[in-house]
């Protein structure tokens, strides 16, 4: 259960099935981004998880909630809108405990995602590419009330999302440091950034700052029709954050390949972008402590070539969904 | 003067320019001339109460005016205002 704690530190503890190893994830320094001597810049690396990203917290979140409220049986059908990491994580959870699983994502993905959720298991619906992830939830919201037999645990709106960080990921921060000045994370569902900053403001108070990395989506997938079409997920509340910064993809890439390149870490391509957003909030710093999430490992993006060709030869670098 | 990037939803409604510039000491004045200047802007920047309607961000320079003083926030002759759609993340 994501509840409990490690009894045998630092081999990585013991655990009795691959879901209940979620979580527990190493906290690793990064002295050659760090611009000053006095602010240290911590990476949780979240891509240490069994499904390799953050999302194996949330699914496992999400889905034994629905058991511990009765709302799923084993054999049912999940079904969720999502352009990969929650979907593969939910893959692996359904197949490991028994429940058939349905995901609907923008046709845009990379190819590796499709890989993974078929190797697991779940089925795949496409939606529109050019209406981005709002194309995927306006789908799935459209099937879940068509067939009322799906249980859609729908991770934009489950308070499930944010407490996997609200009683995992932000308790194992804490226990590892006294003081936290900032805390950056990717702003996607809300789910990572409201659960740790209820947390961190709760035992921290007012000092640690939360800071929203977002997407600035290119303008092939800003395909709204109308402003009133966009989307906010409702677990978002704004009140939590000090700073919002939204990141190109270009600065995005860069900032991945400067993970692998300055500190050997190998991760996805939001995390560049929160770590471009970290190091901003570190260089504002005298002292402190600045961590950050890195979302998700670098293998689902190998085939698009971020970590080896120059980015202006990136194909569609403004028309893929890369986080 | 601020330049004011417009999104491809908006574009429309401002004869298709990418950018636009427009006077003021905040943002709510800049958007407010941008909406003189293109009144088919108004209605999807405002909402009747004059607050920005909910599915539209607003950023100076790269930082969400929300979380900063809305649209008190403060904008130079040089910086630049983004109006970006609400649009669902996370996967």
């Amino acid at each position: 259960m994501a509840s409990e704690r490690l009894e045998n530190k630092p081999c990585g503890g013991r655990y009795g099935d691959i879901v209940q190893a979620i979580g527990n994830t190493p906290l690793v320094e990064l002295k050659r981004l760090s611009p000053k001597p006095g602010v240290r810049i911590w990476a949780k690396m979240e891509s240490f998880n069994p499904t390799g990203s953050v999302k194996d917290r949330v699914a496992r979140s999400l889905i034994e909630d629905a058991e511990a409220r009765g709302a799923i049986k084993p054999g049912q059908t999940i079904l969720e809108p999502t352009s990969g990491n929650t979907g593969i994580s939910l893959a692996m959870i359904c197949k490991r405990k028994g429940y058939r699983l349905k995901v609907v994502m923008p046709d845009n993905v990379t190819p590796e995602r499709t890989q993974l959720l078929q190797m697991y298991g779940a089925e795949i619906v496409y939606s529109d590419g050019s209406k981005g992830s709002n194309g995927a939830v306006e789908l799935a919201l459209e099937m879940a009330e068509a067939d009322s037999s799906y249980y859609m645990p729908y991770q934009y709106g489950n308070i499930a999302n944010p407490n996997a960080h609200y009683n995992g990921t932000a308790l194992e921060i804490l226990e590892e440091l006294d003081e936290i000045s900032a805390f950056v994370a990717g702003l996607g569902t809300g789910g990572t950034l409201m659960g740790n900053a209820r947390r961190f403001k709760e035992v921290l108070g007012d000092t640690v700052k939360i800071v929203a990395a977002e997407p600035m989506q290119g303008e092939p997938v800003q395909g709204l029709r109308s402003l009133d079409d966009g989307f906010i997920p409702p677990i978002i509340d704004l009140s939590l954050l000090d700073r919002k910064i939204f990141v190109t993809n270009r600065d995005a890439i860069v900032w991945t390949r400067k993970l692998l390149d300055e500190e050997g870490i190998f991760a996805g391509v939001s995390s560049g972008a929160i770590a471009r957003v970290a190091v901003r909030i570190a260089n504002e710093l005298d002292e402190g402590n600045v961590v950050f999430i890195v979302c998700d490992d670098g293998w689902k993006y190998l085939s698009s070539g971020i970590y080896t060709r120059p980015v202006d030869e990136i194909e569609n670098l403004d028309s893929t969904v890369w986080w | 003067m601020a330049t004011v990037k417009i999104p491809p939803v908006l574009r429309p409604s401002v004869g298709g320019e990418k950018q636009v510039s427009a006077g003021g000491a905040n943002v709510g004045e800049v958007l407010n001339a941008l909406a003189a200047d293109h009144p088919a802007t108004q209605s999807q920047l405002f909402s009747a109460e004059g607050e920005l309607n909910r599915y539209v961000n607003v950023y100076l320079n790269d930082e969400d005016v929300r979380v900063l003083d809305g649209l008190s926030t403060a904008v130079g002759e040089s910086d630049t205002i983004v109006i970006l759609p609400a649009m669902a993340g996370g996967r």
